[in-house]
């Protein structure tokens, strides 16, 4: 056994290095298949303002419930066109992140039990000495009820974990607000 | 899926998110408990890189950013293993690293500290481990930077080190320090680890046998992650 290494913050000059050279907020391609939808949203600190110098990393299955990696034992079956992971700042925008992905399929919790789809977050930022995990679950999904992480958490925080539809039109498009801190503090795991 | 319920994560030397001595934790640290999360496959995977995603220049940021000359400064190398805490090394992992210039500035648009740019070096570079889990960079020695956490505050000299396992539950950014600086024991950032020997994991080792005559002074620096101590589906 080794001890882990300590986490450090991510600092406020992650981009020239993270982000302008390996732009991955669309995880999109023309083969990719799947219902695209964009997530837009805000880390929002413990006075409500937005941090401009956040890093968000996404990591999701495919339209089928599959993730690319050997681990996943159907990962031969996953859409050769999708990679499932994604990268996103706030700072081109000074407040504001915006992904293009597609709706993930169910993902299994156990041989009986489905997760809800979901797309699992980490979140770096200037101020956080270790990052933040999070997931993104999806209003009006009939499968929330039954999630076996959602039903573990409190009715009242639960909400926090879940985008809301906005009506903008062109493609669907899911708010994901990520509070640090305060009174709609996001639920974190520790996973 | 595992019932494992108990953390992956090694809080006895991870910095907790509120470390009131560096400002900016105050009012961006989680302050309800974190919920336990129990490793499923969204955990026990993760984004997989492959020859394609580097070149072999990358790792090399005494020469990736040359336009009319060498960067100016102490040439480096920087040489170690990534493995999981169950002592396993970490092949065909992603390393990406990012510095100030010997002069102690970022390239970054954000970065005003009075001090050179220097036009051969954009302090930027990545890297794929090997089979045994190895990874090398060579580049030059960053300059300390000042910052305004309090009156008078210098970041100690440190490369930027993001790394991904092969699972998310791996992902690791962290920050790589020199042996004997003195303003380690100034900084609030590497102080924000709870143990000393947590924070002796990230001071590099000067290692004489990994210096190149004439050419680089040579340093050595293991990284180690939390690792999927269960697996699913067993
Ligand atoms: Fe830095």
């Amino acid at each position: 056994m080794s001890r882990q290494s300590p986490s450090q913050t991510v600092g406020p000059f992650f981009h020239p290095a993270l982000i302008d050279v390996q732009a991955q907020n669309d995880l999109v391609t023309p083969q990719t298949q799947g219902e695209r939808i964009i997530i837009t949203g805000r880390v929002l600190d413990g006075d409500g303002v937005a941090v401009p110098d956040a890093m968000i990393e996404v990591w999701q299955a495919d339209y089928q419930g599959i993730y690319p990696h050997p681990n996943d034992p159907r990962h031969t079956e996953a859409d050769p066109h999708f990679r499932g992971f994604g990268r996103v700042d706030t700072w081109q925008t000074g407040d504001t992140f915006t992904l293009r992905t597609i709706r993930p399929g169910p993902v299994p919790w156990d041989d009986t039990i489905m997760q809800a789809p979901h797309i699992n977050v980490r979140v770096f930022a200037r101020g956080m000495l270790i990052h933040a995990v999070t997931r993104i679950y999806f209003a009006g999904e009939p499968a929330n009820a039954a999630d076996p992480v959602l039903s573990r958490i409190d009715s009242a925080r639960r909400e926090t974990l879940i985008a809301q539809q906005e009506d903008t039109g062109d493609l669907p498009t899911y708010r994901f607000d990520i509070h640090l801190q305060g009174d709609s503090e996001t639920v974190f795991f520790n996973p | 899926m595992t019932d494992a319920t108990s953390s992956a994560l090694d809080w006895s030397v991870h910095p907790p998110y509120l470390h009131e001595p560096y400002r900016s934790t105050v009012k961006r640290s989680p302050q309800q408990p974190l919920v336990p999360l129990p490793r499923t496959l969204s955990e026990l995977t993760g984004p997989v890189y492959g020859e394609d995603t580097v070149r072999p220049e990358d790792s090399d940021l005494t020469r990736n950013a040359v336009v009319n000359g060498e960067p100016i400064g102490e040439r480096i190398i920087v040489t170690g293993r990534l493995l999981d805490d169950s002592g396993h090394p970490i092949p065909n992992a992603l390393i990406e690293v990012w510095q100030a210039n010997a002069a102690g500035r970022y390239i970054h648009k954000k970065d005003q500290h009075d001090a050179p740019l220097d036009p051969n070096f954009t302090g930027a570079g990545r890297t794929l481990t090997n089979d045994q889990g190895e990874y090398t960079f060579t580049t030059i020695r960053p300059g300390a930077y000042p910052w305004r956490n309090h009156e008078n505050a210098w970041r100690p000299p440190h490369i930027h080190f993001s790394v991904f396992g092969t699972t998310f539950l791996e992902r690791l950014v962290t920050q790589m320090y020199f042996p004997g600086d003195p303003l380690l024991a100034y900084d609030p950032i590497y102080n924000g680890i709870p143990s000393e020997e947590g924070r002796q994991r990230l001071i590099a080792a000067f290692d004489l046998d990994l210096t190149q005559p004439e050419w680089a002074l040579g340093y050595r620096f293991d990284i180690v992650v939390c690792g999927p101590q269960q697996t699913p589906f067993e």
